[in-house]
């Protein structure tokens, strides 16, 4: 592609005239424009091959995610093109990142069908991605309007509902995911949902690629499980579940699935992000007529939200399933084993989490965004977390979350309910003591330990995992620093 | 064997020693900063699924003193010392508007628990009844 600089739009018959004309020529850079409320605003990071100017590839990424085809088209002439056109308006330089710069781009409500997140994200990540004239191509972020999220259910149960289910209020939710994920039989799996249930955790949970393999078909995973869930529900007193997974190879199966862990009384199950925006949506309307809480698995969100010039940002991703309505989404931990920058965390737990959610570039978050009453949905922090860093997973992840200690109740030297246990008395201790006004951030080993006192399997996992945390520097990062401001 | 703190653990802080008369005063304090209303509640049948406790109060939306609330706690220990007793704070602020805490402060003398009967139903489905042992009896001789 040419160097643009100083092309302008075109109109009428010139603009018509058959042939290839630039993307900023063909009305898709209007740096005047101002965004309606109705608009759908999407922010691209955009990284053009050489010698394209930032304006063409922002006008080109626009015309590419609406209605620019390679070369001019009169049929553009029988449709009121001008509103069908998106509009790049805005561009602006990366900090510290010369060949990239951000730019923003407004879409019509009209683009899009209601209710559809396939629909939108036809459009906007659908052909744009591969084109050439960009090098790489990151969506950052999204603002969606009101009217547009009106077309959306959200979440079925929602975090306040849920909690309301489950008669858990004030503290983390805590889980942990069965191990190993692959060879368990169904019964010796509904052992281990027993001993960590029992044990004082409110879920277990099946593993991603937890289907129906040959060391074990689903309905005995199912009906095992539920032995152990209600075994550990007369236990304790407390409602308990088990993120009984559903993911399949077609609706159907996934429905009579769905259907026998409903039957068996779960209250709970579970789907893969990788079954797809039009499958998740479905599970998620059938949870919403079965009084049931909707569990979404982020299994491959990697392979594109990771790497920092090319793919979806997570926080895209956690508003899309907001809307196509799940109850919980893993986003990360922070101090676990998987990427996880906390200001980038807090991003998406905001997202999911709050009613409205102010523009907060040192979060990520480049717009000022309304849920319209959107339930909240639960964060899940899991991977490679342990008792021992309670009150850095409190600090930074809050109240509103699951915990979910995989190998750090599993793999306790006393045993499962005993790793349970110690993660459910490191928690409420720490709750206590942050509720009682210490500064529990500083002073949590001194709290850990204190607890530890009456509760022997708790002083084990803080032995056993004392020095255990995974610094790593984060591939996924924010761009801008936080101002700091003077102190009043 | 590997044996629970105890055989009922609903509540933020069951899994932790019972609670001192002043550590429940700092968490009433504490609700009490957040602007949510404190309430006393009672039961003689703990079932997880039992919603609804008996009230002993309404919930304190204009009391502001942890310790005129604490002292409702100990009016309600009073008069049902031997049945569980559990205080909620209530958030009434939009997008909320339900409990932000739950802690027990009160348990009978002797918990028996709770039972699992099994029904065997269709195939190898099998339905689960969990009771507590106490609701056996009619209210009033349960603990």
């Amino acid at each position: 592609m040419s160097k643009a600089t100083g092309s302008k739009e075109l109109t009428g018959a010139t603009r018509y005239k058959s042939g290839v004309l630039e993307y900023k020529q063909m009305g898709y850079w209007q740096p005047d424009y101002v965004p309606k409320d109705t608009d759908v605003i999407c922010l691209f990071r955009i990284t053009p091959q050489p010698g394209v100017d930032a304006d063409e590839a922002a006008a080109a990424v626009a015309g590419e995610s609406s209605t620019a085809t390679w070369t001019v088209v009169w049929t553009d002439r029988l449709t009121a093109a001008d509103n069908y056109r998106a509009k790049a308006y805005r561009v602006d330089p990366v900090p510290n990142a010369p060949d990239q710069f951000f730019a923003y781009i407004a879409y019509d409500l009209d683009l899009f069908e209601g209710g559809s997140i396939p629909n939108l994200t036809a459009s906007i990540i659908g052909n744009v991605f591969g084109f050439k004239a960009v090098k790489a191509l990151r969506l950052e972020d999204m603002r969606i309007p009101v009217a547009y999220l009106k077309t959306f259910d959200g979440p079925p149960t929602g975090v306040i509902v849920e909690r309301e289910r489950l008669d858990k209020y004030g503290r983390p939710l805590l889980g942990a995911t069965t191990k190993p994920k692959l060879g368990l039989s169904g019964r010796n799996y509904g052992r281990v949902v027993y001993e960590a249930l029992k044990g004082g955790l409110d879920f277990t949970k099946d593993d991603e690629n937890i289907n129906s393999q040959p060391f074990m078909h689903w309905r005995d995973r199912f009906l095992y499980c539920m032995e152990g869930v209600n075994r550990a529900a007369a236990a304790s007193g407390e409602v308990k579940g088990h993120y009984l997974n559903v993911t399949a190879a077609t609706m159907e199966e996934m429905y009579e699935r769905a259907e026998f862990a409903k039957n068996l009384g779960s209250v709970i199950i579970m789907i893969d992000l990788v079954i797809g925006y039009t499958a998740i949506t479905s599970m998620s309307k059938w949870a919403r007529k079965n009084d049931m809480i909707l569990h979404l698995h982020r299994a491959g969100n990697s392979t594109y939200a990771r790497q920092k010039n090319h793919g979806i940002n997570f926080r895209v991703i956690c508003k899309w399933m907001r809307m196509a309505g799940v109850d919980h989404i893993h986003a990360g931990t922070v101090v676990g084993k998987l990427e996880g920058d906390p200001l980038t965390v807090k991003g998406f737990y905001d997202t999911l989490l709050e009613p409205h959610t102010p523009k907060k570039l040192e979060h990520g978050l480049f717009f000022d965004q309304d849920w319209a009453s959107l339930k909240k949905c639960m964060p899940v922090a899991s991977g490679g977390i342990h008792a021992g860093q309670m009150h850095q997973l409190i600090h930074h992840l809050g109240e509103d979350v699951v915990l979910q200690f995989g190998g750090g109740t599993i793999g306790h030297p006393d045993g499962i309910q005993a790793g349970a246990e110690a993660n459910r008395v490191a928690l409420e201790a720490m709750i206590m003591a942050r509720n009682e006004g210490e500064d529990y951030l500083a002073k949590g080993p001194e709290i850990l330990a204190k607890a530890a006192k009456s509760c022997k399997p708790l002083q084990h996992a803080l032995d056993t995992w004392k020095n255990i945390t995974f610094n790593y520097a984060s591939t996924d990062t924010v761009d801008f620093v936080p101002q700091a401001t003077p102190a009043r | 064997m590997h044996e629970n703190p105890r055989n009922m653990t609903q509540g933020q802080f069951s899994f932790l020693p019972p609670l001192t008369d002043d550590q429940i005063k700092k968490q009433i304090t504490y609700a009490i900063s957040k602007g949510w209303a404190v309430s006393v509640e009672y039961t003689d049948d703990p079932h997880p699924r039992n919603s609804y406790w008996e009230m002993w109060c309404q919930p304190m939306f204009d009391t502001k003193d942890a310790a005129a609330v604490f002292m409702e706690v100990q009016e309600c220990r009073k008069v049902y010392g031997n049945l569980y007793i559990k205080v909620n704070a209530f958030d009434n602020t939009r997008w909320r508007e339900s409990l932000a805490m739950s802690f027990i402060v009160n348990r009978p003398k002797v918990e028996p628990g709770f039972g699992l009967a099994r029904t065997e139903a269709e195939g190898r489905t099998i339905r689960y009844r969990i009771s507590s042992y106490a609701t056996d009896k009619p209210t009033g001789k349960r603990y």
